[in-house]
Formats: C-alpha cells, sequence, structure tokens
C-alpha cells in the first residue's frame, strides 16, 4: 500500500467530501438567489423535452441504483434470498438500461447546450463544466457496467467499493479496503475518483438543484400566505433582552 | 368569518386612449435590466387580437387557472404529484418567443458607418443572441387592430359570433384592455410554485415572488390563466407585477395608475371573508362565479363586520378606507365594474367597467326626447358586442354586461339633461335600477373624480414589522448585484449582451474593461 493508495483512496476522498458539504451550506447561506435549477426551457423547449425527460429519470435510477450496489451490504441480500445470478441480471439489465438513458439524454442535452444559439449565449462557464465532468462521470460508468461487468468480468464492487465506500462514509477507512481499490479493474478507479472529483465541484455549479426538489409542495396548503407581523413580533417577544 | 383587507383596482374602459403610457412607466421603474427587456408587467392591448403572450386567454391550450372536476377546485396544468413527476420538461409552457423575441438595434451603425450613397441603417438585433434578426412578433402587434385580420380569428373570446362579419371592415370594432397581475383572491400562480417562493400578503393581498426561494421550476408561468407571471431569462427566476409596493405601502398609487393620462385607474381595499374564497371559487356555473366572488365581500359600513375587523387585527385607518374604497363602490355599490375573466376562478381582483360603444352615433342624433324605449334596444347594437364583453367579463353572461350598460346609459342620459336643463324622463333610471343620487355618484366617481378619490390607499403599518433587513430578497424583486452565478458564460468585447455588475456600475465606473 503506496502512499499514493493512501491519498487516493482516504485523503481525496475526504477532501471531497469535505468540500461537498462546507461548500452547499456556504452557497446556502450566501447565495439562496444563484441556488436554481437554471432552466432554459423558455428559451427553448423542442430540444429539451426529450434530452432533460430521459436524462433524468434516467439519472434517479442509477442513483438508486448505486444505492442498492454500494451501500447496501452483499450480505443482506443474501439473507433476503436474492443470489449473485438474480442481483447481477438486475443490476445490469436495469442498471444498464439507466445508465443508457442518462448518456443518450446527456448527449442531447449537450448537443442542445453547445447548438442552440439562445442556450449557447446564456451557457456559463460552470454549466460547461458541470455538464462535461458529469459526462464523464456517467460514460466512464456506463462502460464500466456495459463493458465490463456485462461482458463476463469478474470484479466484484460489492465486495470492495462498496464496503470501501461504507467505511469511508462512516469514518472508519481500514487497510485491507484501501488496498483493494488499489487493485480494482482501471475502469472502475477512474469511475470512483472522477465522482469524488465532481462531489468537490458539485456546490459550485448548478448541480445544487439536486436538494430543492419540493417535496414539502406534496404536504402543503395550495395557496402561501406570508405575514410581515406575527413571525418577527413574536421572536421578539421571546427575547428577554428587550 | 375570517377577515382579510385586499387590494384592488378598477379600470374604466370607456377612458382607455391605448397610449401604452402605464406600460412605459411600468417597464421604466421595473423591467429595464437584462432579462426582463421582454416583460410588461402592464401591457394595453387591443381587442379583439390574441394579446401578449401570443393566445394568453386560450387556456384549453395554456392551461391557466383552476378547473371544477366533481365539485372539488384543481390546478388545470395539474395537482402536486403530476407537477412533481413532469418537472423537469413542463408541457405546457410558453415560450418567449410567443412573448416576442427581445431586440435593440444596432445604433452604432449610424455612427460608424463609412460613407455610402445611401443612408447607413440600424438594423434590430436579438438581445437573445446578439445577432441580426427579423421582427416578426412585439408585445403590441396588433396595436389598433393592425393585422387583426389574421389573428383576429384565434381570439378565444370571438367564439360564437358572427367572426366573418366582425372582421368585416364597416362592422369592425374595438377596444383597449390594459392588464398587470391581477392579484388573485385565489392565486393559481402561488398554488402552483412547487417551492413556495411565491405568497399572497396576508395583510393587503399582493402577491409577490421570493427571489430568494424561487428555484426555477416554471409552473407558476403555467399556472397563471392571465400569463402575468414572467421568467427572467437571465437570473431563470420568475418576476412579477409588484403592485408597486413600495408606494402603495406609503400610500401613493401603482406607477400605472399615477402614469395614466386618462385618469381611468382607481385603487382602493376591500375587506372580505377569507373562508369564503374557495366555496365561491368552486361554484359549479361559470356563470355564477361574478356573483360568488361579489359574496365574498364584506360591507365595510357594517358596524359589526367594522368591530369584528378591527378585533381581527386590521388596523382602524384601513376599515375606515374600505368604506371611502372606490373599488367597493364601483364593484359593490354601483356594481358597474367587473372581473376579467371570472371562468379561471383565481377570483381577480383588478376589475373593469366596460367600455360603452359611441352610443349617440348608435341613437342616429336623436338624443333630445329620449324614453327607455328608445334609448335601452340600442345596447344591443352597439359596435363592441355584447357576447364580446361578456365572453371577456362574465363568462358569457349577457344579462350581466347589459345591466351595466345600462347603467352607463342611463347615467350619461341623466347627466346630459341634468347639464341642458331640461326635462328627464326619470324612468330611464328607473329601468336601470338607479336613484338620481346614485347617478350623480357613479358620474362623480367615473367621470370627475379626484386624485384622493380616485386612490385611497391606507399606509402600510410598517411600525408593526420585524426585521424588514432580513427580509430582503423575498418581497417580489432583487437588485442584480447579489447574484453570482446567473451570468451568462464568456462575453466577447462585441457582443451586446451585458454582465450585471459591468451593467449596473456603468454609470459609476466607465472605465471599467467589462462595460461595453
Amino acid at each position: 500500500m503506496s502512499n499514493l493508495d493512501i491519498f487516493l483512496w482516504v485523503v481525496f476522498p475526504y477532501i471531497a467530501i469535505t468540500i461537498f458539504i462546507l461548500g452547499h451550506i456556504y452557497r446556502y447561506n450566501t447565495d439562496q438567489f444563484g441556488w436554481t435549477a437554471k432552466s432554459s426551457q423558455f428559451l427553448e423547449q423542442k430540444r429539451l423535452r426529450f434530452g432533460s425527460t430521459v436524462f433524468h429519470w434516467g439519472i434517479i435510477f442509477v442513483f438508486f441504483g448505486h444505492v442498492a450496489g454500494l451501500l447496501i451490504p452483499k450480505a443482506w441480500y443474501t439473507l433476503f434470498g436474492i443470489s449473485d445470478h438474480m442481483y447481477h441480471f438486475g443490476a445490469i439489465w436495469f442498471g444498464g438500461l439507466a445508465g443508457l438513458a442518462v448518456v443518450v439524454g446527456g448527449f442531447f442535452l449537450f448537443l442542445r447546450r453547445v447548438s442552440v444559439k439562445r442556450v449557447v449565449k446564456n451557457s456559463s462557464v460552470s454549466d460547461y463544466v458541470a455538464l462535461i465532468m458529469l459526462g464523464i462521470v456517467v460514460l466512464v460508468g456506463f462502460t464500466n457496467t456495459a463493458g465490463y461487468s456485462a461482458s463476463g468480468g469478474t470484479f466484484d464492487y460489492r465486495v470492495t467499493i462498496g464496503p470501501w465506500l461504507r467505511e469511508i462514509i462512516t469514518l472508519q477507512p481500514t487497510q485491507g479496503m484501501i488496498a483493494a481499490m488499489s487493485e480494482a479493474p482501471i475502469g472502475f478507479k477512474l469511475h470512483v475518483l472522477l465522482a469524488f472529483l465532481l462531489f468537490a465541484i458539485w456546490p459550485f455549479t448548478r448541480l445544487v438543484h439536486v436538494f430543492s426538489l419540493p417535496l414539502k409542495y406534496l404536504r402543503r396548503n395550495y395557496v402561501v400566505y406570508r405575514n410581515v407581523k406575527p413571525y418577527h413580533k413574536t421572536k421578539v417577544a421571546e427575547r428577554k433582552d428587550i | 368569518m375570517k377577515i382579510r383587507a385586499q387590494f384592488g383596482m378598477v379600470m374604466n374602459l370607456d377612458k382607455c386612449i391605448g397610449c401604452h403610457t402605464c406600460s412605459v412607466t411600468c417597464s421604466n421603474t421595473w423591467t429595464n435590466r437584462p432579462g426582463t427587456e421582454y416583460m410588461y408587467w402592464n401591457n394595453v392591448e387591443t381587442k379583439p387580437g390574441v394579446g401578449y403572450p401570443r393566445g394568453w386567454e386560450d387556456n384549453e391550450e395554456r392551461k391557466g387557472g383552476w378547473q371544477v372536476k366533481n365539485g372539488k377546485l384543481e390546478l388545470k396544468a395539474g395537482g402536486k404529484v403530476s407537477k412533481l413527476l413532469n418537472i423537469f420538461y413542463n408541457k405546457n409552457l410558453v415560450q418567449i418567443d410567443e412573448y416576442y423575441e427581445p431586440w435593440t438595434y444596432d445604433y452604432e451603425n449610424l455612427v460608424n458607418s463609412p460613407e455610402k450613397d445611401h443612408q447607413p441603417v440600424a438594423r434590430p438585433v436579438s438581445q437573445l443572441t446578439g445577432e441580426y434578426m427579423d421582427i416578426t412578433w412585439g408585445p403590441n402587434w396588433e396595436d389598433d387592430l393592425a393585422g387583426v385580420y389574421e389573428t383576429g380569428k384565434n381570439d378565444p373570446n370571438m367564439k360564437g359570433l358572427d367572426e366573418q362579419i366582425k372582421f368585416e371592415f364597416e362592422e369592425t370594432f374595438m377596444m383597449y384592455l390594459p392588464r398587470i397581475c391581477e392579484h388573485c383572491q385565489n392565486p393559481s400562480c402561488v398554488s402552483s410554485c412547487p417551492s413556495g417562493a411565491m405568497y399572497k400578503r396576508e395583510e393587503d393581498g399582493i402577491v409577490l415572488v421570493d427571489q430568494d426561494t424561487c428555484r426555477s421550476w416554471r409552473y407558476c408561468m403555467t399556472g397563471c390563466p392571465y400569463k402575468k407571471v414572467y421568467f427572467n431569462w437571465k437570473t431563470h427566476k420568475a418576476e412579477k407585477c409588484t403592485f408597486c409596493f413600495p408606494r402603495i405601502e406609503n400610500g401613493q398609487p401603482t406607477i400605472c395608475s399615477e402614469t395614466c393620462v386618462g385618469r381611468l385607474r382607481y385603487i382602493g381595499i376591500v375587506l372580505y371573508d377569507a373562508d369564503k374564497v374557495l366555496k365561491a371559487a368552486s361554484v359549479e356555473d361559470e356563470k355564477e362565479l361574478y356573483e360568488a366572488q361579489l359574496g365574498t365581500f364584506l360591507d365595510p359600513h357594517d358596524p359589526a363586520i367594522q368591530k369584528e375587523a378591527i378585533k381581527q387585527g386590521i388596523p382602524e385607518d384601513w376599515v375606515e378606507a374600505a368604506g371611502r374604497s372606490p373599488v367597493y363602490k364601483f364593484a359593490v355599490e354601483q356594481k358597474i365594474a367587473l372581473p376579467l375573466h371570472p371562468e379561471y376562478r383565481t377570483m381577480p381582483m383588478v376589475w373593469y367597467i366596460p367600455p360603452l360603444s359611441p352610443f349617440m352615433n348608435a341613437l342616429g342624433g336623436q338624443v333630445n326626447s329620449l324614453s327607455p324605449e328608445v334609448i335601452f334596444p340600442t345596447i344591443n347594437q352597439f359596435r363592441i358586442p355584447i357576447d364580446y364583453l361578456a365572453s371577456l367579463f362574465t363568462a358569457g353572461d349577457t344579462d350581466v354586461i347589459k345591466r351595466v350598460l345600462k347603467k352607463l346609459v342611463a347615467m350619461r342620459t341623466y347627466m346630459r339633461f341634468k347639464e341642458l336643463n331640461k326635462d328627464f324622463d326619470r324612468s330611464i333610471l328607473k329601468e336601470a335600477g338607479m336613484t338620481e343620487e346614485v347617478a350623480e355618484e357613479m358620474y362623480q366617481l367615473s367621470a370627475i373624480a379626484k386624485y384622493e378619490d380616485r386612490y385611497v390607499i391606507p399606509k402600510s403599518h410598517r411600525e408593526d414589522a420585524g426585521d424588514m433587513y432580513a427580509r430582503q430578497g423575498s418581497a417580489g424583486f432583487e437588485f442584480m448585484e447579489a447574484c453570482r452565478s446567473c451570468m451568462g458564460g464568456s462575453q466577447g468585447e462585441a457582443d451586446p449582451l451585458e454582465y450585471y455588475e459591468s451593467g449596473f456600475w456603468r454609470e459609476l465606473d466607465e472605465g471599467s474593461p467589462k462595460g461595453i
């Protein structure tokens, strides 16, 4: 286990996670006005329709696929009687389809962003950075599923990347898993490292809109009222020093 | 009973000359920033016509407002779950081209052009792309019926009228319709916003967008049946008419009202029962919506109501102002103001006194010996068809329109005879359901009212407000220097699009390298 391995599989992920968390807190507190989905549908929607819908639904499934494959330990599947064969069938077919949706949808969105004049003129550097970074991570990940796992690769990320990631998240990385990571196929390594790089730039791009999914809308009254008085009055009344 | 105060506006369409002064002063005050050039929070349309944005009234297509399904009030564009499932692509969004592609002119060419045989011209340049463009649509493209032969057919209000005839030159008619945000009692834009960024102010009913909470989900624009919520394509946030609340709070009328040369706008408050709104908006028959909305308003002269309002925290001067409100007088007491498209079920609060077509014409000049039998039948022969007005203001109920026009005609006839000191056939007033006092009052308010009578605006009680600084950014608009990430990408030297910062600071810092 070299210093490089420690850097790549311990230090770097923690730096990325730190930037991810602190970055979001900082941005949320200082830039509410810039915190949007940055929709450009108002300027162009014909080409957005397919790309945006397919990409977003695809990436939602991809996200849950990652939860299922990495965060849920392999032992749990055995416990519930899901065999390796069943898991791989699901991972390759559903994961592959979701991945394909993301790749195709993302490609359409990319084409739209670089070819529709109105959108080009109103894109910021961060829009391109986010899109390209996301594109690379997705392409590498998709290649792993389609080009490696589906064509008979024997590397099992559920006993290597999965446990390693859980150790990182629970703040107890062990040497064994770091070693396992350093021996993973290059495609998987790249996917993990690039993903952490993406997490590090995440808070400074439009990707923050992921955290604004307005689920609270479902439980809210239709009409929202705000009043200048009561809230602040009670706050002031509660303060004893006044 | 939950009493709320609500600002409203009445526009007397008889007096509108279509000069667009309201639109210009509004635009100069509020929408002269990058990304808002295409917006007219106040616009004046010539009707018939498809308006701005194109076909906004066609809510079968645009899906704005509410509908009643199985006795329940629902958003026409789909409920909460459907909105979240379709959040990646709003299939009912109106594109900027339907408003119009904003442009400026290549003025520099006038100065820099080399000597030529012909005068240099300033060509139109798109503000979206910075490229030369052909202008094919604009915010008042149909001004004074321009091109209405083409577009008028698509005016939903023409449905059922013999449109072929109405666009014949001899039969043609027109009226002006100035429009601002309706600041509805039952706002569908607020209800459509998944982020909860849009809200109605409890104390005065003004509907605003919290710029800091808006997340660019775009549903408010679809939700508003009047298409009066706009998308700032630079900041990716919704913006809309603020009812000039900084002025209103200080007792001043909105800028569109203040600068109206026809003095046709009236502002006042009404007290209404918030508990009745949902039921009133859910009335099955569209034609009953007008009366249902009237039913939510409370009588500010009733001592019991006054007492209850004060008990519920409405300031005393507001209750008093509600009693003098020109909006209440026109809408409830005189019943000559009508809501715009009540069938959208949003309970709009900008009401209109329908225009009277030139009625001396209809009488053929015989105006000195008038009786009810002579004047009232002419209403049906007015240039602007009753059906058309009914489609605009009463969800198709022509009886209400006739009643209003009768009152207006009776008031004018009465005043004419009074001024000429002639004997007046009182049955004219009686048939219109008026007394001499009512006719007199109606005349005073609609024709010669003074500033203080047209605008009865109680000041807001900011002494009760909390930390105003903490609310910065949540009240409808925000100056753009606060925006970090909404700037466009690489902006070359020749690019006519400006950075906000450079645009904003240019006057202070002419030497800035970012400025153009």
